[in-house]
Order: structure tokens, then sequence, then C-alpha cells
């Protein structure tokens, strides 16, 4: 019975070889081109760079200003605000001022690339079957992939630091952007497109004029998700030398210091519900014309 | 204001499905839009249709639901592209037009007016009105004021700032005719467009537009399942069934003369004291009727028969626009044709 009980698999020596080939030509991949790819996403160093000065070398009175500004011109309610700040003011005070101001740069570095990427990418996706056909299950593969896969290959060729962090964090937020602006766009009423092709558009006045500001509520819930999960992320990329409130929690599970843990976790969590809220209420704002009076 | 042009619409066919092209030839030779879908998986669209509409006129393309008129319409302006044919607009082939000519011809020769009215919902009135000028790269004030005029003209003074979810069907539908009508094209394509609205505010709108074509004389083909519509606002009217013209005429036409049992049968409650003119129930001039009273060629057949008791007279002397006396009208035939007979031999 020991054939029924046990899988039949490929031989141990094949596989090992198997493993040891493909390895091998990474590895060599790696050596040959590592320095042309790092040149190639250089400019990315630039961005998150420019990102984290911004937000470090700023006093905080600005900083905490500013939020308010965002939270009140998104919102128009003095709760979010007051909620914002408060957020904030917590954080400052329990001494995680900047390493939430690191992971907030990251974050936003991290969304402006995936709507930079996505956005062209899910418009793609809305008009052809066929790549759409492609990139659905590119688009699993990238959200199911336990993410400490597909840092090994990007920490070979690009080594541990900032960059490596933010292709790991635009990998792992990427997908819903896209997926989102796709649904968005083929869910534009198509009563609305015939009666912008009768008067004559051009593909690209349709797709300004029509098309995005109707998927526009369904792309801010994408780029909404991708916040989320960029933030989820960062723990994970401070594996690889990401600062910010990821690093203390890396200590903390690697020392069990539960405060630490707690306090940083609390940070990012606060942070989640601040940024959430604030562009919820502004893809809210953007849907003033939906309030209808008449039934 | 241009000038109006005609539309020839010659041996259009349309058939859906993966090949259409290689059904024309059967469907031609007579193949059946049920032979065709049961044995060959297409569905017939359209059969051989053949509309020629006079400039300036208001052409009703009527018929019920899957008859092909919405499709129909759409080839005008090539919303669809037909499996053969020809429809000709100022000595062109729209059919054979590029897409840079057929965007060229959409913003400037034609204006669509839609059944769900299709407006841009982030848009507020005034800058859906003015969209089709806006894809014309005119500048904003300017297309701002030609909007507000047209705004103005269909009632919704006042409202240009309002988005259309907080419009009603019908104001909604005025920004459809705005925006249609700020183009200032000479073809005014409206696909079922008062059939979304009240009977009331539909009374209402056709009033709109035919009190408008008086001022700008457009080419207007209005698609529509409501006979009394057709019959009020047609100049001519085009019948269609199952993808296929059974009968052109006017007003007069389709229900003095219907071509065969289905139209018979959709007029048979037309309210005729009110859709037919005395003019097509006269008989000609009379020499010795002198002294009767006179009624207008124009007027209704419910007008004459009231009058005709009034005066409690048999005869009407039937006056043509300038005066003449063009013919008369017996009280006999007037209740026939009232009752549903057609029109008397002269």
């Amino acid at each position: 019975m020991t054939w029924s009980t046990s899988f039949p698999q490929l031989d141990d020596s094949y596989l090992r070889d198997l493993k040891k080939v493909i390895d091998e030509a990474f590895r060599n991949f790696t050596r040959s081109y590592g320095d042309m790819i790092e040149g190639f996403f250089s400019p990315l160093q630039t961005l998150l760079i420019w990102s984290e000065r911004l937000l470090t070398g700023t006093p905080w009175p600005i900083i905490l200003l500013v939020v308010a500004g965002l939270a009140w011109g998104a919102s128009r309610s003095w709760r979010v605000v007051v909620g914002s700040i408060l957020t904030l003011v917590l954080i400052g005070l329990f001494g995680m001022w900047e390493d939430t101001m690191k992971t907030v740069s990251m974050v936003l570095a991290a969304t402006v690339l995936s709507i930079i990427i996505g956005l062209p990418l899910g418009i793609f996706m809305a008009r052809s079957d066929r790549f759409r056909a492609v990139l659905n299950p590119v688009l699993d593969v990238m959200q199911t992939m336990p993410s400490f896969v597909y840092l090994i290959p990007v920490v070979m060729l690009l080594g541990i630091g900032k960059v490596p962090g933010l292709i790991a964090v635009v990998i792992y937020a990427l997908p819903p952007m896209i997926r989102l602006t796709n649904l968005g766009i083929r869910q534009v009423d198509p009563e609305v497109l015939e009666a912008a092709d009768a008067f004559g558009s051009s593909a690209w006045q349709k797709l300004v004029k029509a098309e995005l500001p109707l998927a526009l509520p369904t792309i801010m819930a994408g780029i909404n998700q991708t916040i989320m999960m960029a933030l989820a992320m960062v723990v994970i990329a401070s594996m690889i030398g990401v600062q910010g409130l990821g690093q203390p929690v890396l200590r903390a599970i690697n020392n069990q210091y539960f405060t630490l843990g707690v306090f940083n976790g609390f940070a990012i969590v606060g942070i989640a519900i601040l940024f959430d809220r604030i562009s919820q209420a502004w893809g809210k704002r953007l849907q003033k014309h939906r309030e209808a009076s008449h039934g | 204001m241009a000038d109006p042009i005609g539309i020839e619409i010659r041996n259009l066919y349309k058939i859906f499905g993966p090949t259409p092209a290689a059904y024309v030839d059967a469907v031609r030779a007579g193949m059946t839009k049920a032979e065709l879908q049961a044995n060959h998986g297409h569905v017939l669209g359209l059969r051989d249709i053949n509309i020629s509409i006079t400039p300036g006129s208001i052409q009703v393309i009527m018929g019920l639901s899957g008859s092909g008129k919405s499709t129909l319409i759409r080839h005008i302006n090539r919303l669809i592209d037909p499996t053969t044919g020809e429809i000709e607009i100022e000595g062109r082939n729209v059919v054979d037009m590029s897409q840079d000519e057929l965007r060229e011809f959409r913003r400037h020769k034609t204006a669509m007016v839609f059944q769900k009215f299709a407006l841009l919902p982030h848009r507020t009135v005034l800058d859906n009105a003015a969209y089709g000028l806006e894809v014309q790269g005119i500048p904003e004030a300017e297309r701002y004021r030609t909007a507000m005029r047209w705004i103005e003209r269909v009632g919704l003074k006042g409202f240009e700032k309002n988005y259309p979810s907080q419009l009603s069907g019908g104001m909604q539908q005025r920004v459809g005719l705005a925006r249609a009508l700020a183009n200032d094209a000479p073809i005014l394509l409206m696909d079922e467009a008062y059939s979304a609205l009240d009977p009331l505010i539909r009374y209402d709108m056709q009033t709109v537009l035919l009190d408008l074509q008086q001022e700008v004389r457009k080419t207007i083909v209005f698609i529509t399942h409501d006979l009394d519509e057709a019959l009020r606002i047609g100049d001519r009217i085009a019948l269609l069934r199952d993808g296929l013209v059974i009968q052109q005429g006017s007003a007069q036409d389709i229900v003095l003369r219907p071509a065969d049992d289905y139209v018979a049968n959709f007029v048979q409650h037309v309210d005729r004291g009110k859709v037919l003119k005395v003019s097509s129930i006269m008989s000609p001039a009379q020499e010795g009727t002198g002294d009767a009273p006179r009624i207008d060629a124009n007027a209704s057949l419910a007008e004459a028969l009231r009058q005709m008791a009034e005066a409690r007279v048999q005869t009407l002397l039937v006056t043509a626009g300038d005066g003449r006396d063009v013919g008369t009208i017996q009280f006999d035939n007037a209740i026939n044709a009232y009752a549903g007979g057609t029109k008397p031999a002269a």
C-alpha cells in the first residue's frame, strides 16, 4: 500500500539539480545585470529620499497644520480633523513621531508609484479582454504569493534598503489599484459613452471627459485599498531595511517586547484610520453630484 | 443657421453575428429572419431599408420593440456599421467615411437625443449642454454663451448650475435637447427621446419640439413606439417591423390606407377625428355650392364635423391657405372616414 500513501514524486536528485540550476542561473543573472537594474531603479531612490526628507525635515507643528488642512479640505467635518490631530499628537507623545514620518513617506511614495503604474494598466485592462485575461493571473500571484518569497529575488538583485523595500510594497499594493481602475471603467454606463461618441469625442476626450470621471469613485476605492495594503506591508518591508514603524515591531518580535510592539502596532493602525477617513471623505465629496433630490 | 440637408438611406442591411457578410445574399434572396436565426445563428437587424428624408422635415420611424428602429437611427451617424448599403448625406456616403471624417461629421452635421438622456452625471446642466461644443474645441466663453441660450430656450433658466440627478426626467431630457441643439447641426437624431417621460410631459415636449422646428428647420429623425406621437409630429412616417419597412407615408396615408392588416390593426384605435385632416377627405371643388360655410384644408375632421353640426349643414367648402376654394366635404363622407372607412373615391 505504500504507492498510495506517498505521492509518486520526481526523483530527489533531479529536484536538487533543478533547484541548483535555477538558483545558479538567477545568481549569474544577478551578477551580470544587478548593477544595470539598480541603475534603472535609482530614480526611486531619489523619490524616496526626497519624500522622507520632506516629512522628517518639516517641523512638526507645520505637519500638524497641513494634516488638519487636508482633513478639513477633504471632509469638511470637524470630527475627522480633531481625530486626525489627536492621533498624530498621541503618536508624537509616545515617542514615535520620527518613525511614523518615515513610514508615511514610504506609504506615500508607494501609493504615488502604484497610481502611476496602476492607472494606465487598469485603463488598458478595461480596453482589452485579452490583456485582462493575461493580467488577471499575474495580479492573483502578486496578491497571494507570500511576500517573503518575492523578497528573495528583490534582495538578491537590489540588496537591502529603501528601494527593494519600496518595490516589495508596490508589488503587494498595486493589484487593487489596477483591478478597481479596470472595474470602474468597465462599469461606466454604455449609453453615456454612446452619447460621447455621437457628439464626436475623440478617444482621449472620451477617456478624460467621461470614462475617468465616471469611474472615479471606484478608482478612489482602489487608491484607498492601495494605501491600506502598503501600510500592512511596512512590517515585512522593515525586514529588508525599510525604516519606520516596522523596525520597532520587528525588534519587539525578536526580543519579546510586548509593549513596544503594541505601541508601534497601534501607531500603524492610527495612521491607517487617518488615511482611510481622509481619503474616503474626499472620495465622497467628489461624488456630491450624486446626491439626488429627485427620485 | 445651417441650411437643412436631406438623408438618403439606400439598400441598407444589418445582420448581427460572427460572419454577417456571408448571409447578405441569402437574405436578399428572401431568407426570413426566423430561418436565418434558426439555421445560421445570425440575427437579422435591418432588411433592405430605403428611406428618403426631405431636408427640414420630421421623419418618424415607428415600430415596436425589436423592430430595428433604434438600430436604424444609429446607422445615420454610424454608431452602428451596416452590413451593406449606403447612407448619403450632402453627396457623401457616411458608410465610407474614415474614423477622422466620421468624427468631424458627428461634430458638425448630427446631434443626438437619447431615450435615457445619457447626460454626464458629474457635470452641471451648463457643462452638459456645452459638451458638443467643448469636444469641437470652441473656447469656454463662447460655448457657455451658446449653451446658455439653448438652456433658456428649452425652459431651464435658473437650473444651469444644477446636476442632472437634481432634475426630473422631463427636465433632464430638456438638457439632452439643449445639448443637441447647441451643436447647431443640421440633422437631429432623436432615439425614443420621449418614451421614458410621463404622458403629459411627453405631450409638452412634443410641443417644444414642434415649436423649435418652426424656428430651426432641422432634418429630424424621430424614433418612437407611440403611434399618437408619430402621427402628431411626423411629416412622414416609416413603419418598421422585423427590420423591414412595411409602410411609408404621411400620417394621413397610414391612417386612411394601411398597407396591411398589421398596420390596420395598429391604427384602428387612433382618434381619427384629430389625426385626419379635411384635405385628406374632401372631394374636389364642384360648381354651385358657393354659399356653404368654409373650413380650412388643414383643419381636423373633428373640427369639420363640429362646424357642420353647429351650422346644421351637410356640406362645407374647403379653402386652402391662400383663401381659394379647393373642394367640399360632405357629412356622410366625413362620418364614414371618422368611423374607419377609407378615402372615398373622388
